[in-house]
């Protein structure tokens, strides 16, 4: 009877553990999801959920939930996993088994938190995760004593191995056929300390009657960080790294993006040999190829620079890089988990900014956020790339480095300055008196990236970017195409067309305000659309370009540029980008996690007014020496 | 000439690498430090102790568990990552201070 009324809806099991046990791994091995994986703790912020169908036929909502340490919550995403192990999950029936993975090759804090959880009696099955790494290693772990210490079911699996989920999939069969009602746990309360050392003490006793540490434990990790973490060493490395993944993404991708402009042009004058001279040849030529083919050539830059932050992630690099930079972080007010989600931003802000509820103390978690949008995401890569490649000599330095590459290593660097800039001033005037709240994280052992893993990421990014381009930037493109094109220059008309189009008003009449920043009625055109995404500004010149000159030969955009703005005008459009708030996405994720449109706008507007204040200084400057 | 690289220990740790004897604290404990724990024992600071408490003993630092400190950062020797048991966890050294240890040989 319990068997045929369990069967006929979907069950469902939640994974819970420590950070970093791989259970995002598992998750995707048992629902042939495609969750991000990586080698730090603290990279799923929020649950996810998959289904699954069990060897015996049960159909199962399987839960991904964030790491945690404990139940006690003491960040956003901590509160998620809580509430969902006490079936408090606003609008969920509890889970009808909670599957508490632990890593094998670190029992030690794994056991703690089956024992916090065994308490709130939930029924649960402990997987000891990563079972290749740990007999690898040579421990023995005694998994029949760990069941009976425990009194729950154990059961061993490798996540990241074909088939090292079979008998985690039958335990969980197993469980799931005992009759039960899913029901919110009772009688739970926060442990204080000492109900916490007592709980530890129990788990390393039960460590030590059940688990053989080998003789000679993981020595890669530690000769590793010898060197990775050594105080100067490391230091220059880390700053070596970010270096070369600078200069890779101005070298690397060159020969690509060579070859996808050369197939846009061709293209283009393919497309000019089929169709009659028209509004729709132009449409195709000047709005379609002109102005989204000008984004897409960039795929490649954006595809390297994911490269280098994908396998830093996955080799357990990143947690190495919050310790090392945890004093500078901590010099500019910024807690030092704060560096993760500020390396996360060079892909993308928004990513950055969820990753931000690791970040126990809201007032930390709030200046990461308001800084996190200066760090320079790869939609800046397109406008930086172009103005770098038309008005920066493609010379070497030295006989190593390219200039070009060394210029966009600045630019870089300048987000880097000013987000630490802003959160000391944050820290100064916004958030006074709050004493620095402790750092403490935990380093993983390093791994080798997982090939699979790393394409995947890779793909996943490269979709994202592609579907941008066939969204977002092309709606952008046919709004800035139409303004540009109508009205249609009367006749006798002297100048060129686009002098008479909607385009040309709305940017005169900008001419005011932007003249001082130097800035032409061609950028301030691209500057409002360039509002949804950074990369639309790129892709509005070059549909704005390719219309004022459609008399003459197609020319690429790039030289089209050098021909019209002065290097001072150059200068102070890069100026801008390193600060303006030109992403729509951002601002409403920024509302969302900070829960205020209070911060959101306190966000646009401190980036506007050091976006137009760095545009002016630099472009005055570079008149005063001559470049205007 | 050996150059000396005490200016990159806290004021109290150069001391003691002079007179090997059992440092007091963690937070005080000089590079390549082994121990045991023998309490946690937080001072108010930027935590209520209660909290700071509970979260080092989440992270591990337990009465009788073996510590070794690893490594640390340039600037004044902080933060410190520490081998705790078989996990390797970074604090400052101003939290690692409430944690008590004897020096094992
Ligand atoms: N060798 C091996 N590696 C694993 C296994 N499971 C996970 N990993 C690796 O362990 C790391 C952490 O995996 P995740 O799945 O992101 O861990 P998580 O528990 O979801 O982490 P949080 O979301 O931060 O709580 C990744 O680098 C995985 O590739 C396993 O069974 N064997
Ligand atoms: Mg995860």
């Amino acid at each position: 009877m319990n068997e045929i009324r369990s069967l006929s809806r979907d069950q469902r099991v939640a994974l819970v553990g420590r950070p970093n046990c791989g259970k995002t791994a598992l998750f995707n091995a048992l629902t042939g999801s495609r969750q991000k994986v990586a080698n730090y703790p603290g990279v799923t912020v929020e649950r996810k959920e998959g289904a699954l169908a069990t060897p015996a036929g049960r159909q199962v909502k399987l839960l991904d939930l964030p790491g945690t340490y404990s139940l006690r919550a003491r960040s956003p995403d901590e509160v998620v996993t809580r509430d969902a192990v006490l079936g408090r999950l606003a609008g969920e029936t509890p889970p009808d088994l909670f599957v508490c993975v632990g890593d094998a090759t670190n029992l030690r804090l794994c056991l703690r938190l089956v024992l916090e959880i065994k308490r709130t009696g939930q029924p649960m099955v402990f997987a000891l995760n990563m079972f290749d790494i740990a007999r690898h290693r040579g421990m023995s772990i005694d998994v029949a004593r760990l069941e009976a210490e425990l009194g729950v079911p154990v059961v061993t699996s490798v996540a990241v191995r074909r088939g090292g989920t079979a008998a985690l999939l039958a335990k969980v069969d197993e469980a799931l056929a005992a009759p039960h009602t899913p029901h919110a746990a009772e009688g739970w309360s926060e442990p204080d300390a000492a109900g916490v050392r007592r709980l530890q003490k129990e788990a390393d006793r039960i460590l030590r009657a059940a688990v053989q540490h080998p003789e000679a434990p993981d020595t890669v990790t530690a000769r590793l960080d010898k060197v990775l973490l050594h105080p100067v060493a490391g230091l220059a490395i880390l700053l070596a790294v970010l270096f070369l993944m600078f200069q890779a993404v101005f070298t690397w991708a060159a020969p690509v993006m060579e070859l996808i402009k050369g197939g846009f042009d061709a293209l283009g004058l393919w497309v000019g040999t089929l169709l009659p001279e028209g509004l729709l040849l132009s449409f195709i030529q000047n709005g379609l190829i002109a102005g989204v083919g000008s984004v897409l050539v960039f795929l490649p830059q954006i595809l390297v620079l994911f490269l280098f932050i994908l396998l830093l992630e996955d080799f357990g690099y990143m947690s190495r890089a919050a310790f090392l930079m945890d004093k500078i972080m901590g010099g500019a007010g910024l807690h030092g988990r704060a560096f993760i989600p500020l390396l996360s931003s060079f892909a993308c802000a928004i990513p950055g900014i969820m990753s931000t509820r690791v970040i126990d103390s809201r007032r930390d978690r709030l200046a990461t956020i308001l800084v996190a949008p200066l760090m320079t995401c790869s939609a800046r890569i397109p406008v930086y790339t172009l103005i770098i490649g038309a008005f920066i000599p493609d010379r070497s330095v030295g006989g190593v480095f390219s200039l070009q590459g060394l210029v966009m290593f600045g630019l870089y660097t300048a987000g880097i300055a000013s987000a630490l800039g802003v959160s000391f001033l944050l820290k100064k005037f916004v958030f006074q008196g709050a004493p620095p709240e402790p750092f403490m994280l935990e380093l993983p052992d390093y791994k080798r990236p997982d090939a699979r893993n790393v394409l995947m990421g890779l793909y996943q990014r490269g979709l994202i970017f592609l579907k941008r381009a066939g969204t977002t930037i092309l709606a952008m493109m046919c709004v800035i195409w139409v303004l540009a094109s109508v009205p249609r220059p009367p006749e006798g008309a002297t100048q060129p067309a686009i002098e008479y189009s909607l385009a040309a008003k709305i940017g005169h009449a900008m001419e005011p305000i932007i003249a001082p920043i130097g800035f032409n009625w061609q950028i301030g055109v691209a500057l409002i659309p360039g509002m949804a995404a950074r990369e639309v500004a790129v892709a509005s010149l070059g549909t704005v370009y390719a219309i004022e000159n459609a008399e003459e030969e197609p020319a690429e955009l790039g030289s089209a540029l050098a021909g019209k703005w002065s290097i001072a005008t150059a200068l102070a459009l890069l100026a801008w980008y390193v600060f303006a708030p030109q992403c729509a996405s951002t601002l409403v994720v920024v509302r969302r996690e900070t829960g205020s449109l209070g911060w959101m706008w306190f966000l646009f507007g401190y980036m506007l007014a050091l976006a137009y204040a760095a545009a002016f200084v630099t472009y005055q400057g570079a008149v005063l020496l001559g470049l205007g | 000439m050996s150059i000396s690289t005490d200016w990159l220990l806290p004021p109290g740790a150069a001391a003691m690498t002079i007179k090997r004897s059992a440092p007091a604290d963690l937070g005080a404990a000089p590079l390549g430090f082994r121990g045991r724990i023998r309490a946690v024992n937080p001072i108010a600071g930027s935590l209520p102790p209660e909290e700071l408490e509970r979260r080092l003993v989440e992270l591990g630092f337990v009465e009788g568990a073996m510590v070794e400190l690893l490594h640390q950062g340039l600037f004044g020797a902080d933060p410190i990552a520490v081998r705790v048991d078989g996990v390797t966890i970074a604090l400052r050294r101003r939290e690692a201070a409430a944690v008590l240890v004897e020096a094992a040989d």
